[in-house]
């Protein structure tokens, strides 16, 4: 282009340009919980990594035990609806501190945290099982697989449990005020990302694994 | 309680790493003695090492990429080195075992701590004054970034003094890099320091799309963003795609390491080839994280110099992202010979070559600019035109590479070590050498020597023909990768050539010591008072050198691209004031105190001193959450304190 042709070029005032990005810095609360979901993408594509090792490696279990000898779908699907149910009582948590309703947020965070350790008490009393019986991670290719994938999951729920802890300290400590929503909306998109982590888990992993 | 540390792992009878290392650590406590005797301390601490200010944090990133490429480049010249003379009888003076360490540690130095911090360097820099803000989305966790950053390139470099570094070549592919064959901690130095250093890049990569994608000057629309910050925008969504799968790849390894797990093992069930698959999954969109933020680099730099706007903007951007995307389907040509059969290998093939349509767009793109254009030579610009040439030749080998017969010839040759060079010293680095002569008036003020600047861009130029164009005949004649010796005495002449080459761009990295100190030394009289030295066409030129900390008084209302040129050509430059307060981001401790924690968590790692990563790893989590307690992050600077500054900046009377 040269430089008659930018000067010719069409000079749209900055008013006009709102909605196709031309609207100037985003607010606070936008840009941080738009971070944190580009975070959450990276992690799911962490996640996704492990998946397809998960896939690759679920036929070679070296003579050892298969999914389908290990996996207790019942306790299984009782894990997977505490962690959903936890789910539900995050969003109803996420309401109550929008409304501003300190009380009902620190019920709701309390169900939330309690369904949390339910499920990850399950999965560690089902990962002692495992290594008891000598099915532990190192014993083949798809053990390795599986407690690293489902493990990783289960940090992933530890780590969300400790910044729950934190978090309602915050409120306690500072109120629902905007940094604090801006944190608590974080930890919610955080939260429901592990179910939808989960859901692959539940059904690529035991469902899939136990047939 | 010291794991498996001991004195034993300090090399104390191998005379060359003890000298470097003497070396090394004298000029580190000199530099250090240095800065306590001036008394420099206060103000390294408060300007910079706590330092949110993206522009800093910048600058540091690229400081951090030019040290490190003096070590990158020491091995490299070793290693040509070590080739030219160990021939037929003669052995050489590297034994295999520390030849194989300097390869490795030459590969991931060159990609991770030298290419790496330079590239993300310059997009610090230059991204949020491009866009015309005030700084990064979020600048404490800019700050972290680097730390890590730093923290793994520290990590690397005390693996040359205590201990071993991997044997593996940079891709660490198992299962040579499992336990039962590298035993020793070579591979845990590589692990741990591309794990800390690797979440330092993801962070960047998520600081960066949200910059771009929500943080623009009022009326930016995404067609009016400078090509650079486009092809920011890319690289950094690369980054956010790619850099977990490495960070899954590595943690998968470590486990293998570090708890007898079997991913990769020959047996129990492991699959090595899922690694290296894994592996360039993640690898090849790296080669385009490095080269699209270059590709901006070149596109500022040719219109500038071409006193032209961009030839066919809008097929740049096209281009770019056309690259972006395809970039993740390409990975399987690093390892055509796999045995994947035809219908695959063909596939990747016929993908491999069509990425080089989009780049052809981009050639044109940058030819058709300068046609016609009142073309000034200056540094930078000699670098996109050596660029050009060099950068089309390697796209070409490439294309030869990507056609499955022929790579089954010249895989893991020199010819692919001399592909992969010509793209990456023609591209990368002739990119980022002609990023660091562009706006460093911008960062510090004052123009660097052209003299000087011109005479390092000729030694690289010719140096990197001369070191590189024999090894492609070498490939074709037979010659594989990584020889510490060479068994056939007929290609001796071509290698001593190559030594030639090493050294003339030895000459070339002289060059830009001699012109940063002689830029230095002579700033009185480069001083570049207007803020837009080269007649540039974005918005940082429409600030001061060096900007102040809000980059901008008043957020500039943008209303075509190139933005500031249409300001300066409708006269509309400088803005009229009605300052305002501006908050901005206070001094933080967080990413210099999580990074020390970081550097000795990963040491003890790497040594299995458990309790005392423990320890690390919970100090670092502390800060974290002290960091995250606070609610007042920004401090104000009151709108007649703007006003004052401004004034000075502008010479006006108050």
């Amino acid at each position: 282009m040269t430089i008659a042709a930018i000067d010719r070029a069409p000079s749209v005032p900055t008013e006009l340009v709102r909605g196709r990005g031309g609207g100037g810095p985003a607010p606070k609360r936008i840009v941080v919980a738009f971070g944190f979901w580009i975070f959450i993408l990276s992690d799911m594509i962490m996640f996704s990594a492990l998946f397809a090792a998960h896939a690759v490696l679920r036929g070679n279990t070296a003579g050892g035990p298969t999914g389908a000898e290990l996996f207790n779908l019942r306790n299984v699907f009782i894990e997977t609806m505490c962690l959903l149910l936890s789910s539900y009582t995050c969003g109803l948590g996420a309401l109550s501190a929008e409304r501003r309703q300190p009380a009902r947020f620190l019920i709701f965070a309390a169900f939330t945290f309690v369904l949390g350790a339910a499920f990850l008490f399950i999965e560690a009393t089902e990962f002692a099982r495992m290594v008891e019986i000598g099915a532990g991670p190192s014993h083949s290719g798809f053990l390795s697989a599986f407690f690293t994938l489902v493990g990783m999951h289960g940090l992933h729920v530890t780590s969300g449990l400790i910044a729950l802890v934190y978090l309602v300290a915050q409120v306690i400590a500072k109120g629902l005020r905007a940094p604090v929503l801006r944190r608590l909306l974080c930890w919610s998109l955080f939260w429901h990302a592990l179910d939808i982590v989960w859901v692959g888990v539940f059904t690529l992993v035991y469902l899939m694994g136990a047939s | 309680m010291l794991g498996k540390l001991s004195w034993a792992a300090i090399p104390f009878n191998e005379p060359l790493p003890i000298i470097s290392m003497a070396v090394v650590l004298i000029v580190i406590l000199a530099v250090l003695a240095l800065i306590t005797v001036k008394g420099w301390w206060p103000y390294l601490w408060r300007e910079w090492l706590t330092s949110v200010d993206h522009k800093r944090i910048g600058v540091m990133y690229v400081t951090l990429g030019l040290v490190m490429l003096l070590r990158g480049f020491s091995d490299a010249i070793m290693m040509r080195t070590q080739q030219a003379i160990a021939v037929g009888d003669a052995q050489g003076y590297l034994p295999p075992d520390h030849y194989d360490q300097i390869f490795s540690a030459h590969g991931t130095i060159m990609i991770f701590f030298v290419a790496m911090p330079l590239v993300i360097g310059l997009m610090n820099f230059a991204v949020p004054l491009q866009l015309g803000v005030r700084d990064v989305a979020f600048p404490v966790l800019n700050s972290v970034s680097f730390w890590l950053t730093a923290t793994g390139a520290l990590l690397i470099n005390v693996s040359l003094v205590v201990g071993v570094f991997a044997r593996t070549g940079w891709m660490g592919y198992p299962p040579l890099s499992e336990l039962a064959f590298s035993p020793d901690v070579g591979v845990d130095y590589y692990l741990w320091s591309l794990q800390i250093s690797g979440i330092g890049t993801l962070l960047t990569g998520v600081n960066f799309v949200t910059t771009i994608l929500k943080l623009r000057a009022p009326g930016m629309t995404y067609f009016r963003m400078p090509v650079f910050c486009w092809t920011a925008l890319a690289a950094n969504l690369l980054i956010v795609a790619a850099f977990p799968v490495l960070t899954a790849t590595f943690l998968m390894l470590l486990l293998d390491r570090y708890l007898g797990m079997h991913f990769f093992t020959n047996d129990a069930g492991g699959n090595q080839m899922m690694y290296v698959n894994l592996f360039w999954a993640w690898g090849h969109p790296e080669v385009y994280i490095l080269i699209l933020p270059v590709f901006g680099i070149f596109s500022e730099v040719v219109a500038t110099f071409s006193g032209k706007g961009l030839f066919s903007y809008r097929s740049m951007v096209w281009a770019t992202l056309a690259i972006c995307i395809l970039s993740f389907m390409v990975w399987l040509h690093h390892f055509f010979t796999m045995g994947a059969g035809a219908d695959v290998n063909a596939f990747f093939g016929i993908m491999s070559s069509i990425i080089a349509v989009p780049t052809g767009v981009k050639v044109f793109n940058w030819l058709f600019t300068m046609f016609r254009g009142r073309i000034v030579f200056h540094t930078p610009m000699l670098f996109a035109v050596g660029f050009m040439v060099t950068f089309v030749i390697g796209g070409l080998t490439g294309v030869l590479l990507a056609v499955p017969p022929v790579d089954f010839v010249v895989h893991n040759s020199a010819f692919l070590v001399a592909h992969f060079h010509n793209v990456i010293i023609g591209g990368v680095v002739f990119g980022v050498l002609a990023g660091i002569n562009y706006w460093f008036p911008k960062a510090f003020g004052f123009t660097l020597d052209e003299r000087l600047g011109q005479a390092s861009f000729w030694c690289w130029l010719i140096g990197f023909y001369l070191a590189f164009t024999p090894l492609y005949a070498l490939g074709l004649m037979g010659m594989t990768r990584r020889l510490q010796h060479i068994p056939d005495p007929s290609w001796q002449p071509l290698l001593l050539v190559a030594e030639v080459g090493a050294i003339v761009i030895f000459a070339g990295i002289l060059c830009q010591v001699a012109q940063l100190y002689v830029s230095i030394r002579t700033r009185e009289q480069r001083l570049d008072l207007t803020g837009d030295p080269w007649n540039g066409r974005t918005l940082e030129w429409s600030t001061s050198s060096p900007p102040p900390a809000y980059n901008f008084a008043i957020l500039p209302r943008v209303e075509t691209i190139d933005a500031f040129w249409h300001m300066k050509r409708t006269g509309r430059a400088p803005v009229k004031p009605a300052y305002e307060a501006i908050e901005l981001p206070r001094n933080s401790r967080a990413g210099f105190v999580t990074a020390f924690f970081a550097t000795v968590m990963g040491f003890s790692l790497i040594w299995h001193i458990w309790w005392l990563a423990i320890l690390n790893f919970i100090a670092a989590v502390i800060v974290a959450l002290i960091a995250g307690w606070s609610i007042e992050r920004e401090y104000e600077i009151s709108a007649a304190d703007v006003a004052q500054m401004e004034r000075d900046r502008l010479g006006q009377p108050a």
